[in-house]
């Protein structure tokens, strides 16, 4: 891998980091499988690439992204809440929802940003060569996110989100009405997507409808990849962060060396990284049952 | 202070397997009663302290706390007032934090929750003191997960943390059957230390007939979704456990023999004499 590529994959990890952080909460916080980010990743894309485009400032159109995935994902969290739809399905009908709302908002599927001003202007500004630039400013921005979300979390509202996902029926008993914490945690999670989509846009000068097929399998990849890499569960909040933001880089350098890959005739393309994103997903979530079984076999 | 007026619950309703989990119970608790609460599977006992608790509607009937009817109110906004342990040791407690976030969050029951800090330094000493209570060392493992713990050990954290914040009624849903004999024990001295220092007005459902004759001051027994026996004072203190298996007997008599839901565990003299026999 060149100096270049490996420069690249850190700073799509980075970009792609608050994605994690949103997968985070809501697969490993509220145990609730979220595909809304599949939508919530292009409509914070679609959002801050209009608003760049009417001459927004580029930093703004992340606070619109950042509220437009809060939309999102408050929608999910009542479609399952209030009305009793069941998590996962709830997360694909507001996912296909968007997909509508998405090419409403560009009015065409996709919109070019090339030219126009992007948050990395600000630090290149400063005199900082652009491969440099992008990993420090994105690496600064996933760090303050996650900073943030721990934060969140060790507040009152933040330790009983934590407690529905984990025992509901002991939270609820202690008052807390785990409807809002589910729908305030999905929101936010979705929030944090919908940021990490408008960062891949400017990074990429361009937004697309169909940018965020397969991003909550990447989500889920890279969790599971920063918890195998920094360990899960004793070291706390802080450290699940680390892990998620780790792993986030983790996924997006193997991508890059998988791309090198050549075995004889056969290359990888990215139209292959989803079998093999898949692939690792499959591995890592059934790891530990494989494991165990073959430890049980021994004895 | 607390009554239930007519209180009625049928379970798949309309159904060929509808269940009546509650008939028309009618009950005044007063101030400081201490209740233990027994009868076969299936009585209406749980049902009972699930209605009181919110987890479902009752179908007919109110639930009327210090002269506010409560019967609507949701689970969620009924804990201010109620403290709650549950059968099942790990129900109670998250075993993913640690001690004293798991106490923070019970110090907080039926409050608000901004964005505050979760745990507050200046309640380390406050939890510190209620674990040391319970003399099993707790007190120096605040930051341990609960996980950590043995089932005895979260359900005397779910005891202290039902109590942390005195609630105006406190439930206790078989909350020592899960347990080892001597765990058990230890829990039962727990509840009752706690209800006398707190003068707690408390329910207790139990299965074993000598522990809700030697505990509280009133004996309530349920058959059928029906309060069948309501004894207290010097009367229950005189309760043996042949003598409740008596009048058991005698009560339930009028019933015929067979009942048509001989099949459905809402039935049976037999199940429930052994099991309070063996209990």
């Amino acid at each position: 891998m060149t100096y270049y590529a490996f420069i690249g994959a850190v700073e799509q990890g980075f970009v792609y980091g608050l994605m994690v952080l949103g997968v985070y909460l809501t697969f490993r916080v509220l145990d609730f499988p979220d595909l809304t980010v599949d939508g919530s990743l292009p409509l914070g894309a679609a959002v801050s690439a209009v608003a760049v485009s009417a001459g927004v400032d580029p930093y703004l159109s992340l606070l619109f992204a950042f509220a437009a995935g809060f939309a999102a994902g408050t929608v999910t969290g009542i479609l399952n809440t209030k009305l009793g739809i069941l998590h996962l399905l709830a997360s694909i009908l507001t996912m296909i929802a968007l997909y509508s709302v998405i090419i409403r908002i560009m009015g065409r599927p996709n919109l070019t940003l090339l030219g126009k001003p992007t948050v990395l202007d600000a630090v290149t500004g400063l005199g900082l060569a652009p491969h440099a630039a992008g990993p420090l400013l994105y690496g600064v921005l996933a760090v303050a996110a996650g900073w943030a979300l721990v934060w969140y979390l060790s507040t009152r509202f933040g330790q009983a989100t934590l407690a529905t996902g984990d025992n509901p029926r002991m939270i609820t008993a202690l008052g807390v009405n785990t409807h809002t914490t589910i729908i305030l945690g999905v929101g936010l999670a979705n929030a944090l997507t919908a940021v990490s989509g408008a960062l891949v846009a400017q990074n990429q000068g361009a937004a697309d409808v169909n940018m965020g097929v397969g991003t909550i399998v990447a989500g889920l990849a890279s969790v599971i990849i920063g918890e195998t890499l920094v360990g899960k569960g004793q070291g706390g909040l802080g450290r699940a962060v680390v892990a998620a933001l780790a792993g986030s880089v983790a996924y997006r350098l193997a991508i890059a060396v998988a791309l090198d890959l050549r075995i004889g005739e056969l290359s990888v393309t990215p139209s292959d990284l989803n079998l093999i994103t898949a692939l690792v997903v499959v591995l890592a979530l059934t790891a530990p049952t494989v494991r165990a079984k073959i430890a049980g076999r021994r004895c | 202070m607390l009554t239930l007026t007519g209180i009625a619950k049928t379970f798949h309703t309309g159904g060929a397997d509808a269940v009546t989990a509650l008939d028309g119970v009618s009950l005044n608790v007063e101030k400081g009663d201490f209740i233990t609460l027994i009868g076969s599977n299936g009585a209406g006992k749980s049902t009972l302290l699930n209605c009181l608790a919110g987890v479902f509607p009752p179908d007919a009937g109110t639930i009327v706390l210090d002269g506010t009817d409560i019967t609507a109110l949701p689970e969620y906004a009924r804990a201010g007032f109620l403290g709650r342990v549950f059968q099942d040791p790990l129900q109670g407690t998250c075993a993913s934090l640690s001690i004293e976030q798991n106490m923070a969050l019970a110090a907080l029951r039926g409050k608000r929750r901004g964005l505050s800090r979760g745990v507050d330094p200046r309640d380390r000493d406050r939890f510190r003191q209620a674990l040391a209570s319970l003399s099993l060392g707790l007190e120096d493992r605040l930051n341990a997960r609960v996980r950590l713990l043995s089932g005895g050990q979260r359900q005397a954290l779910t005891m202290l943390m039902a109590t942390l914040v005195r609630p105006e009624v406190l439930l206790l849903d078989e909350h020592t059957a899960a347990l080892d004999p001597k765990t058990a024990t230890h829990i039962l001295e727990l509840t009752a230390r706690l209800v006398e220092t707190q003068r707690l007005t408390t329910l207790m459902v139990t299965h074993n007939m000598n522990q809700a004759i030697r505990l509280g001051n009133r004996l309530i027994m349920m058959h059928r979704g029906r309060i069948i026996l309501d004894v207290a004072g010097r009367e229950k203190q005189n309760l043996t456990v042949e003598a409740l298996l008596r009048r058991f007997a005698a009560l339930r008599a009028p019933d015929g023999p067979n009942g048509p839901d001989g099949q459905d565990g809402l039935d049976g003299a037999d199940d429930m004499t052994d099991k309070m026999l063996l209990a």
